[in-house]
């Protein structure tokens, strides 16, 4: 016993003598970043020697000799992006090394895209390329309702603005590339400017939570972003074309992209859309066409340690307004809610009149970036926007042909940013930005401006924290500030100035006097703060917890502050007001989720207070000569939104699949128990889904949509008609019934040498069911889209 | 420590081009008062002058909203009717925002194959015919005749509607299109 106790001591002694003659063992493992597997033969070099160590078929290797301190190794794969990483010795030490895989696959089907997630804790959904090509005719909100728990705020089919959890307009941020889009997201008629071809891969954030791309994100985040280009000599490309039948038209989009070895690449991308009008299960949308085309070319040279890229996108709209949706006064939306059919319908045609929109978009950016050994990533990205937005509406004499609104905004940024990467449980990022925008009115309209002549200056600073507490615990923390200044010119009705209170709060802003209107010069200062924290827990069966709380301020939108006077499409006056102040949301969301080979499930409750909520909804009406019109005004109030996202998915065998989800939003004013305004209606989606992968990829998806009816709503105002000489209810707020959707899909891929052809069948409202979606505006005047076929076709090369 | 001095440099240099940049944009454009728009195609007033076809005084209603679409409500000012009279009439439109005022009127009777005016009565107003026609032979409504019945209280609306279904049958369910004018005037017939 003693000896043994000798001996022991002896052992131990030797072996803190050894430590101290750096004989320490390092076993390491390098696993790939996305799926956790071993990576083999990756090549690892402690930094200032000579010697190098390969990983073996479990990804392990052993560095014998090492003294306690810190050492600096540099790991290369040569599927992957090389990483170097400072480790702790401090006696035998074992390590798990995450290496980035870089896709070796040209083939363009299979690239997988960044699974990476953008937050730590946040709920993310993701649509992959395969996901978005099958609606390369449609819009991105058409696309991203695939997502469980985004919906649309929608004019027609061709005008459709994603709402996530109930939220949207501003709202919700779209990055395009890196690029937060200015495109005037403040009208409800203004869909994003994006040809959704131009994406390949599509993150859905839900809430404010990723801060470093804004912090007033308060519904959620949109990234449209590219997938890796393979470091490679080659070229590819794609083509699609999509027949649909309802509209009688269709789509091509094109891609051709060539790599080089050394990190340079070149991609053009162009895409053309033509539809004529959309039809009902009864008749025909009189002036519904669309016509779209968007290009775009991306090129540059993209290394591990630097490498900077160029990137350009065009984009054009003509959208034609439901004919029938221009009316005159309140009289005529009587009249048009109680028909039953549009009042105008004419016979199909291409030809886009009066009352359209012509949208143009112009985006360009440079982005530079640098790794620092040891340290971290440093980016600088520049980027220059013009959105060019005229609106027809029909007009009579000498300005038949002009618009009645021709705005035009220009925004750059200049952002930088440098993540502190190399860490061993942390990562830190920090950034600053800068953005000038400025917006000009076309007086030429001969329509008094909707949205005045402004210029806007934003400044910005963030810092984001993630930590490992441990391999299966995460932690994550953000703040960020934001400052605008808004400079305006904006011309009153001398009536109006005095009708919402000006004259006594504003006098000083005054700076011209025309007699019927004043000239004056609003200048509005924001500060917001916003903050995220949260924890990412990953349990012993993979199944995964996420907790989240995100602060999250808005600064009002020009629309909120500036509308004043007659929409003539909407047939009402809108009332900014200019004491709106920020728009404060606390946001609590948890998920649990569970993503197996056989089966999968997510459940994320969530919980939003947002105190001086803005908001817009009919107060009353306003008289003119050309008879009453009801008034919408923007106010602001104190609101709760709660709701839960609940998706599952079940492999039975191994060709069949189904999916289920099912989203509920309620959204409540909190000091009168009220419910809010275009709240989303509760949904539930079911799938069917039949592969054979023998039969040439086959597969074949049915899917069932049930929306319920919103059973919560704003009451309806009432209004004086002149025409029926009394008061009557206008019921602009009542939802549509509930309905019920089929809508199939299939495919078939056929593979020549290193091509391919893809051939696919989609049909939506399968049943031709005559229906009304609250969410969409158009429901006051008519039916929602009948059946549509589309038939997809798709060449590799 | 080079390492993060490079890289403090680097963000300095980002930020100064970024900010310098963005205030030169700032700077570089003038500031300009924007020009006022005054709306061309608002109709701030309706007249409509009465003449009796047999002789008498001649009378004039008229609705005026200088502030077009904006909070004010229109003014409306009438005279007493004859009873028992025929009466011819015409109606003006005047944009009265500009100076001299526009005589809306004008446009409508260029493009009067696409506009039409409605009259409603009712009380001791018995009816209106129209007087005018378009280049086919669809009634326009700028002149019109109206008759009047015993003594008592009537009321006479006026609706302006472009792009109209032409023909129609003479009511503004079956006309449709957009409205222009929409007005109601409440007289006294003595």
């Amino acid at each position: 016993m003693r000896n043994t106790l000798t001996l022991l001591c002896l052992l131990v002694a030797n072996t803190i003598l050894y430590a101290q003659d750096c004989n320490n063992i390092l076993i390491g493992e390098v696993i790939d970043y996305h799926d956790n597997t071993p990576l083999s033969n990756a090549t690892i070099q402690i930094q200032g020697k000579e010697k190098h160590y390969l990983s073996d078929a479990m990804g392990k290797f052993t560095i014998k000799n090492l003294c306690n301190g810190t050492i600096e190794l540099e790991v290369s794969h040569p599927e992957c992006s090389t990483r170097f990483i400072r480790i702790e010795i401090s006696g035998n030490t074992y390590k798990q090394i995450v290496l980035e895989h870089h896709l070796e696959e040209l083939d363009e089907v299979k690239v997988t895209s960044s699974t990476i997630n953008k937050t730590n804790s946040a709920q993310e959904n993701i649509l992959k390329t395969d996901q978005l090509e099958r609606f390369s005719g449609n819009t991105l909100g058409d696309a991203l309702k695939q997502i469980n728990g985004v919906s649309s705020l929608s004019t027609g089919s061709n005008i459709v603005k994603p709402v996530i959890q109930g939220l949207g307009g501003s709202r919700i941020l779209i990055l395009n590339n890196g690029i937060r889009m200015q495109d005037m997201e403040w009208g409800d008629e203004h869909a994003p400017n994006i040809d959704l071809n131009s994406a390949e891969n599509v993150t859905v954030v839900k809430g404010a939570a990723a801060l470093q791309f804004g912090g007033d994100a308060i519904g959620g985040i949109i990234l449209l972003d590219q997938n890796r280009i393979p470091k490679k000599d080659s070229i590819y490309g794609k083509t699609l074309l999509h027949g649909i039948s309802n509209g009688q038209g269709g789509n091509i989009s094109t891609a051709l992209t060539r790599t080089y070895k050394n990190g340079a690449y070149i991609k053009g991308q162009a895409s053309y859309k033509k539809l004529g009008d959309a039809e009902t299960s009864q008749y025909i949308l009189s002036n519904t066409g669309v016509s779209q085309l968007g290009a775009s070319i991306d090129f540059g040279k993209l290394n591990f340690e630097e490498g900077w890229n160029a990137y350009y996108t065009y984009f054009n709209t003509t959208i034609g307004i439901l004919r029938a949706s221009h009316i005159g006064n309140v009289d005529d939306l009587i009249t048009a809610i109680n028909n039953n059919e549009p009042t105008i319908v004419n016979n199909f045609t291409y030809t886009i009149n009066d009352p359209h929109q012509e949208v143009s978009h112009h985006l360009g950016k440079l982005n530079y970036y640098k790794r620092f050994q040891g340290v971290g990533k440093l980016n600088v990205q520049y980027d220059l926007q013009q959105n060019h937005r005229y609106e027809y509406d029909i007009r009579v004499g000498d300005d038949k042909d002009k618009p009645a609104l021709d705005l035009k905004l220009t925004t750059q940024t200049v952002a930088v940013d440098f993540k502190a990467d190399s860490y061993d449980k942390k990562k830190i990022t920090f950034g600053i930005l800068g953005r000038h925008q400025e917006n000009y009115a076309n007086p030429e309209t001969g329509v008094r401006r909707l949205i005045p002549d402004y210029k806007k200056a934003d400044f910005g600073a963030f810092t984001t924290m993630e930590y490992q507490l441990s391999d299966n615990s995460s932690i994550d923390a953000g703040l960020r500030y934001d400052y605008s200044k808004i400079d305006a010119k904006k011309y009153y009705r001398t009536s109006r100035w005095e009708e919402r209170g000006y004259d006594t709060d504003f006098s000083e802003i005054i700076i011209d006097d025309l007699g019927t209107q004043l000239l004056t010069n609003p200048i509005l200062e924001y500060h917001n703060f916003s903050g995220s924290a949260g924890l990412h827990y990953i349990f012993k069966n993979n199944d995964q917890f996420r907790f989240n709380y995100t602060l999250a301020q808005r600064t009002p939108n020009p629309a909120e502050l500036f509308s004043d006077g007659l929409h003539h499409s909407a047939a009402r006056v809108e009332l900014g007001d200019l004491r709106i102040k920020s728009e404060t949301s606390h946001r609590f969301a948890a998920s649990i989720s569970k993503d197996d080979l056989s089966w999968g499930y997510e459940l994320s409750p969530y919980i939003n207070f947002i105190s001086d909520f803005i908001l817009l909804e009919p107060t009353g009406i306003e008289f003119s000569i050309r008879g009453a019109f009801p008034v919408w005004e923007y106010r602001q109030t104190d609101a709760r939104l709660i709701g839960i996202d609940a998706s599952m998915y079940a492999l039975w065998s191994s060709n069949w699949r189904t999916d289920h989800q099912f989203s509920l939003t309620k959204g409540k004013e909190t000091n009168n128990d009220m419910p809010l305004i275009n709240m989303p209606s509760a949904r539930f989606q079911n799938g069917i889904t039949y592969t054979k992968k023998e039969w040439n990829n086959f597969h074949i998806e049915l899917q069932s949509e049930y929306v319920f009816k919103q059973n919560e709503y704003v009451p309806n105002i009432d209004v004086y008609s002149p025409q029926q000489d009394q008061e009557v209810e206008l019921k602009i707020n009542t939802p549509p019934n509930a309905y019920h959707l089929l809508k199939l899909d299939s495919e078939m891929k056929f593979n020549f040498d290193n091509k391919a052809l893809t051939v696919g069948l989609g049909i939506t409202n399968f049943l031709n069911t005559t229906y009304r979606e609250y969410l969409n505006r158009q429901r006051l005047f008519t039916d929602d889209l009948g059946r549509s076929i589309t038939l997809k076709l798709k060449f590799n090369y | 420590m080079t390492i993060t001095n490079t890289i403090f440099k680097s963000i300095k240099k980002a930020s100064i081009v970024a900010f310098s940049s963005i205030a030169l944009f700032s700077c570089s454009d003038d500031d300009d008062a924007p020009e006022a728009v005054n709306e061309e195609e608002v109709i701030t007033t309706v007249t409509i002058n009465l003449t009796p076809i047999a002789g008498g005084d001649a009378i004039t209603l008229m609705s005026q909203d200088l502030d077009g679409d904006g909070p004010n409500p229109p003014v409306v000012t009438v005279e007493n009717l004859a009873a028992n009279t025929t009466y011819n009439g015409t109606i003006t439109l005047l944009n009265e925002t500009e100076s001299p005022a526009e005589d809306i009127t004008e446009e409508v009777a260029d493009e009067d194959d696409h506009h039409q005016f409605f009259y409603t009565v009712s009380g001791s107003i018995n009816n209106t015919t129209y007087s005018d026609t378009d280049e086919n032979g669809n009634p326009v409504g700028i002149m019109f005749t109206l008759s009047t019945g015993d003594v008592g209280a009537a009321t006479l609306g006026v609706t302006l509607r472009h792009e109209p279904k032409k023909p129609n049958n003479g009511t503004l369910a079956d006309a449709g299109g957009a409205t222009d004018v929409d007005q109601s005037f409440s007289l006294t017939v003595e």
